[in-house]
């Protein structure tokens, strides 16, 4: 039975996926095992959009797939049985910048690639971004922003960073709308990803994975 | 004599709107007095190569440079955001300082920032904008939500105009709470009943919501007046806007502020015919739209900013289906009323250029961002005219060296023939004004052709 679901979920059949978790809980199917197979649909799904079978709409459509299946399977797994996270990642839409979609996306990817994300969420004040950094003692930040104006943002943002003395410890990248190669040499960041898949790999080439 | 407006071809319409563009009048109908016959001569010179470009009959006498800024005028006149959006002399202000600085073809004028007081008045929730919850130095953005729930598509398609008041405004507007209430105008008859339809204009949540928008419409109405006479003033010394007015490709309608980017991309899958059937159903409203604007304004330049037709958002596949039909439909219905269609490509569409290079020729702009310039201009390019793309990274960060070199392989590369504008790619806040300089002067001196 095993590799059912995954190909369900990565197909994107919403009601058989559901349908089929449903019988298999009901069959007593290891909670554990069907969450194994939606991380197989999930890496199946990003290898389809990295080779551009997928877009940002199936993307979209697997996570809310994925979103109804835990819930189901929510109540079957005991506590403690969250899987190993290969690494922290910190990422947020900098100061002044309200837009989020590409860094929901982003978000989801890492996470459904294994890395423990850290969403600082929108307008990301300068010192949360530092604070976060000494905090968690994370080696990846990813800085998003849509406007021309974020480009001052992102760079104040890797400023304080290298004041605060952690600007080794972390690699920084950058992501969205008006960014490009330029924009990164003028932030002071590490790298500049294009796009959702991008960013992975950056974070797999720092982290591991 | 003379053709009647509904009696023209398409070619007989765009051609009467350039003819009225080239005979401007001021606010009382006269004709426009210039303040120079060197300003006189300067506006026509304008519109005559923006013609030449967008018709793509022959080339212009040279390249036309524009500048499409966000809040770029406002910042580079050293105030911030919050101020030019409260002070409407301010804003024009700072946008003739813009335009007597530069000097572009044409212009978009300085509706830009829009009336901040407006937007206080009715309580806008859909976005954020200085003071309100962004700092008065930057500009206002949207808050991306589902203002529109999944189960509402019947409503909206049966009844659009009823679906927009009683629903979506009620959401977006915190002040027009009171229209929830409201019943369908189509219920008014007869005179049996008819009263019974007016009752609800009795209630205090009801009144309060027109209270609010009498108080809005005079803001409106007051910064209207300043951005008209903006304008003229600018015409008069000889720098023309022949923006109309804006509307939307279905698609990005639903997209961005009814079902937001999650809600439109999961109903491609739950919903697809419900999707599809509202989308048409938005077509001649987004025409009446356009077209509507333009006679108000007398300007034929529609913007269409496009979002979610992008390269990455959807597949070839899904783009066909869902955003291609529907978008061409407005443009071909805006081209048929006489109207200049001016879609913006805003990101990549590399990979939509094949698709939409299908559309009348001579008859549209098109603003181009990251897309590779030497594929959109054999492409689309053989039909319509291209305005772009210096990027605002460039704009914002290179040497005015830079941005020449950048313009001079622009210009070899996208103008021959005709059918290009030189421009900056995407909406900008920020940029050295030596750079947006740069852009134009280079542009006037480089572009002649010969």
């Amino acid at each position: 039975m095993a590799g059912k679901l995954a190909k369900l979920l990565s197909d994107l059949k919403e009601q058989e996926a559901l349908a089929f978790v449903d019988k298999a809980l009901g069959e007593g199917v290891d909670a554990m095992e069907l969450l194994g197979d939606t991380k197989e649909a999930m890496n199946i799904v990003g290898q389809r959009f990295a080779s551009e079978e997928y877009f940002i709409p199936d993307l979209v459509f697997s996570g809310e797939i994925l979103k109804g299946i835990i819930k189901k399977l929510e109540p079957h797994l005991k506590k403690g049985e969250e899987e190993e996270r290969l690494g922290k990642v910190i990422i947020g839409t900098v100061a002044g910048d309200i837009h989020d979609i590409g860094k929901d996306l982003v978000a989801f990817m890492l996470d459904v690639n294994g890395f423990e994300v850290l969403d600082l969420g929108i307008d990301v004040p300068v010192q949360k971004f530092v604070d976060t950094v000494k905090e968690t003692g994370t080696k990846v930040v990813g800085l998003s922003g849509f406007l021309t104006l974020a480009f001052d943002s992102m760079k104040d943002t890797v400023d304080a960073i290298e004041a605060a003395g952690l600007r080794n410890d972390v690699k920084i990248m950058i992501g969205g709308g008006q960014m490009d190669e330029q924009v990164r040499d003028f932030t002071g960041a590490d790298a500049y990803g294009k796009d959702a898949m991008a960013a992975v790999k950056l974070a797999q080439g720092w982290i591991g994975g | 004599m003379e053709k009647k407006w509904e009696e023209m071809s398409v070619d007989e319409k765009q051609e009467a709107q350039f003819q009225k563009l080239l005979t401007p009048k001021d606010p009382e109908g006269n004709d426009l007095k210039f303040q120079s016959p060197e300003a006189d001569a300067n506006y026509k010179a304008r519109i005559n190569r923006i013609k030449d470009a967008v018709q793509l009959k022959k080339t212009p006498d040279r390249v036309p440079v524009t500048i499409l800024p966000s809040m770029f005028p406002y910042l580079n006149a050293g105030m911030t955001i919050e101020e030019a959006m409260y002070d409407y002399d301010k804003c024009t202000a700072a946008f003739k300082k813009f335009i007597l600085e530069f000097k572009p073809d044409i212009n978009i004028g300085a509706s830009g920032p829009g009336p901040g007081k407006f937007y206080e008045v009715l309580d806008y929730k859909l976005y954020s904008w200085p003071g309100h919850g962004v700092a008065p130095e930057h500009s206002y953005q949207c808050n991306e939500g589902e203002y529109m729930k999944a189960e509402e598509y019947d409503l909206l398609i049966t009844d659009p105009s009823f679906y927009f008041r009683n629903f979506y405004l009620p959401r977006v507007f915190g002040a027009l709470e009171g229209f929830t209430m409201l019943p369908p105008l189509t219920n008014i008859l007869e005179m049996y009943g008819v009263a019974f339809n007016f009752i609800p204009y009795a209630l205090p949540p009801v009144q309060g919501a027109y209270k609010a928008l009498f108080e809005a419409g005079a803001e409106a109405l007051k910064w209207a007046m300043a951005m008209g006479g903006s304008d003229v003033e600018l015409k008069s010394l000889g720098f023309p806007n022949i923006l109309g007015g804006f509307t939307k490709a279905p698609f990005d309608v639903i997209g961005d502020t009814l079902r937001g980017t999650r809600g439109i991309m999961v109903d491609m899958y739950r919903q697809p015919d419900k999707l599809l059937k509202a989308m048409e159903a938005l077509v001649p409203i987004m025409i009446g739209m356009g077209i509507s604007a333009s006679q108000q304004t007398g300007n034929p330049q529609i913007f269409m900013p496009l979002h979610k037709g992008a390269d990455g958002f959807l597949s070839d596949e899904q783009f066909k289906k869902f955003y291609w039909p529907t978008f061409k439909a407005v443009m071909v219905g805006l081209i048929e009323g006489g109207c200049i269609p001016f879609p913006a490509l805003e990101g990549h569409w590399e990979s939509r250029l094949k698709v939409i290079k299908d559309i009348p020729k001579g008859k549209t702009i098109w603003m181009v961002d990251q897309t590779d310039m030497a594929k959109a201009k054999e492409t689309l390019g053989k039909n319509a005219c291209l305005v772009g793309n210096v990027p605002s990274s460039m704009l914002g960060l290179a040497t005015p060296d830079d941005v020449k070199t950048y313009c001079k392989k622009l210009i070899d590369t996208a103008s021959k023939g005709g059918g290009f504008i030189m421009s900056n790619g995407a909406f900008f806040d920020k940029a050295k004004p030596e750079n947006v300089k740069a852009m134009v002067d280079f542009t006037k001196e480089y572009g002649v052709y010969k």
